[in-house]
């Protein structure tokens, strides 16, 4: 029965990889990846020279770790707060609200954000403009994009991201809480002692999937809001995800991407093995494998 | 003595309502932000163009027209096409991949199978170390051939490894007992899996099923990569791409309706393009949303 599976797995994942061959040749199309001249170490020294390794590098990671932490900690202060509300109708009615943008397909969240942040007509400009301020140019200040980067991924993941801790938080015994509140715990004690100390275990689990992913990006995000050349903005929305696209579709440099994106798997891959070792040595019980 | 304890209860009691004002002033102020966005899109698309030059976007229209729909609907050749596309891509996709993802779920979980480490780990590793997208996509057009395909954007959204070890682990829960029971009675695997555990999966299915389902419903890139403009009928996210991205678009649709260049609704077409293009899911998604709570909490308990 896992046949399907397999051949699924195999075709679609296993047979990509020896493609990462690309990255140590001149790809040439006519000639083919198997006629083309062996550059070996070229692609990676262009990288590195024109700084562009970098900057993707430290845009990835440094949008992944703002995800992570933030996104992890807004979903656990909803979790915890959704725990301690006593209208069962509020709770029903926000969490479907909250839920509501991991439903809609990441072109319409570029969309959204160009309502928004559009410099003619966006409601951001209307509101300053009423308020006597001057506008804002979003899609030509670099500077403002990690901010409307990261809110609006908060944004999307809060309301489902949440679930997970508030169904952890379900599983807390009752009897403890009871048991805290005869001793005279006060609701913060109650959630700084018990609560948060029970979140603990999942939030690891989730820290170690998320930290396999730190150099895989969120494409679809940032490629909808951004949009696909937007070169001004490059300096702080380009990630290694959206440069290997970019290497694909506009300047069809195959052997540059391919360099790209070995570099990303190889990192990710050791960045897994270390996380999962460190968290072995801390706490056995949580490791992944 | 008695103070002492009247006190204590009283400063736990506020304790308590302070938290749980924090929690309603918090939750509702970001809920509502969570749906105001969405509001703004459907606003903006009733708006007519002229009121949106003068004043902007807004969540409820200065000037109410129906005319941006009106463009959009006059020649529905094209945007039906993309409704006929994505609907029957994520009937035919849940329906395969749900089968699939089933079955090496159920597979995978069987004590009795012999190499259920080594392929869970042969799937699992996918996760770890991938090709990248420049193989891939030479994989797809040039070895594969399917450009221009739609079994180019069905296939890879068929199966992934989260969903296979989310399967897993509600299998799990199922005793073994019953398989060997089954078999002992003489029944084969395929009568077991599709007899026994496909009905005592129900929510697992139906959790799993929306994923996949949601999946091909908001796709759009791999037909952004796979399916070229020589095809008229491509997906319904890539439409409104299309739709967002080329003024060209626009322009061609409206002048297949007669109407003059300067009086294109660009922007409230691009919204009422939107609202086309997600309506269904928003429509079913609070049906939708209590299975999907309970799968992930299902899910997020055992592990």
């Amino acid at each position: 029965m896992c046949f399907p599976a397999i051949a699924f797995f195999l075709i679609f994942s296993y047979m990509p990889m020896p493609g990462l061959y690309l990255a140590f040749i001149k790809y040439n199309y006519s000639d083919g990846i198997f006629g083309s001249a062996f550059a070996g170490l070229e692609n990676f020294r262009f990288l590195v020279m024109t700084g562009d390794l970098w900057r993707l590098t430290f845009n990835t990671i440094a949008y992944n770790i703002a995800f992570i932490l933030l996104g992890n900690m807004l979903q656990i202060t909803v979790a915890v707060l959704l725990n301690e509300m006593r209208s069962k109708w509020f709770k029903k009615v926000s969490q479907t609200m909250m839920f509501l943008p991991y439903f809609v397909s990441a072109v319409l969240i570029g969309l959204i954000a160009y309502n928004i942040l559009s410099y003619d007509y966006g409601i951001l400009n209307s509101v300053l403009h009423s308020l006597g301020l001057d506008p804002v140019k979003a899609y030509s200040s670099p500077g403002a994009w990690p901010f409307i980067i990261v809110i609006t991924y908060l944004w999307q993941s809060t309301g489902y991201g949440s679930i997970v801790y508030f169904a952890a938080i379900m599983g807390l015994d009752s009897e403890i809480v009871e048991a805290s509140e005869i001793d005279g715990a006060n609701a913060f004690q109650r959630i700084r002692y018990i609560v948060l100390p029970w979140l603990k275990p999942t939030f690891i689990i989730l820290l170690l999937f998320s930290l396999g992913g730190i150099l895989k990006g969120n494409f679809g995000l940032f490629f909808n809001l951004v949009g696909a050349n937007n070169t001004a903005l490059y300096a702080s929305t380009d990630i290694i995800e959206t440069y290997v696209f970019r290497s694909l579709m506009t300047n069809f440099n195959f052997s540059m991407g391919s360099a790209v994106s070995l570099y990303q798997s190889l990192f990710g891959f050791i960045v897994v093995l270390t996380a999962n070792w460190l968290v072995r040595k801390v706490s056995p019980d949580n490791s992944l494998f | 003595m008695d103070e002492t304890f009247v006190s204590a209860r009283k400063k736990k009691d506020t304790s308590g309502l302070v938290v749980q004002w924090i929690g309603y002033l918090f939750i509702g102020l970001f809920a509502l932000c969570c749906l105001l966005p969405f509001l703004l899109v459907l606003g903006t698309s009733f708006t007519s163009e002229s009121a949106i030059k003068l004043s902007g976007f807004n969540f409820w229209p200065k000037e109410f027209s129906t005319f941006a729909y009106k463009i959009v609907f006059e020649n529905p050749d094209l945007i039906i096409g993309s409704y006929i596309v994505t609907i029957v891509m994520t009937i035919v996709g849940t329906a395969i991949g749900l089968l699939l993802v089933a079955m090496t779920g159920y597979a995978l979980q069987r004590p009795d199978f012999m190499y259920r480490n080594k392929i869970s780990f042969f799937i699992y590793f996918t996760t770890l170390f991938s090709g990248g997208l420049v193989p891939f996509y030479l994989l797809i057009t040039q070895y594969l051939h399917l450009k221009d395909n739609y079994l180019a954007v069905l296939l890879p959204g068929l199966l992934s490894p989260f969903l296979i070890i989310m399967m897993k682990s509600f299998v799990r829960s199922i005793p073994h007992a019953i398989t060997e029971s089954a078999k002992i009675d003489g029944a084969g695997d395929f009568t077991i899996f599709l007899r026994l555990i496909l009905p005592m999966t129900t929510p697992a299915l139906a959790t799993i099923g929306l994923f996949i389902a949601l999946g091909y419903w908001n796709e759009w890139y791999n037909s952004m990569l796979f399916l070229s403009p020589d095809m008229k009928y491509r997906t319904l996210q890539l439409f409104l791409y299309n739709v967002i991205t080329s003024a060209d678009f626009v322009r061609n649709s409206a002048a297949a309706s007669n109407v003059q260049l300067r009086d294109v609704p660009l922007e409230s077409m691009k919204m009422a393009t939107a609202v086309v293009a997600t309506g269904p899911v928003i429509l079913f998604y609070p049906f939708v949303q209590r299975y999907f709570i309970k799968g992930i909490t299902v899910g997020a308990v055992k592990g």
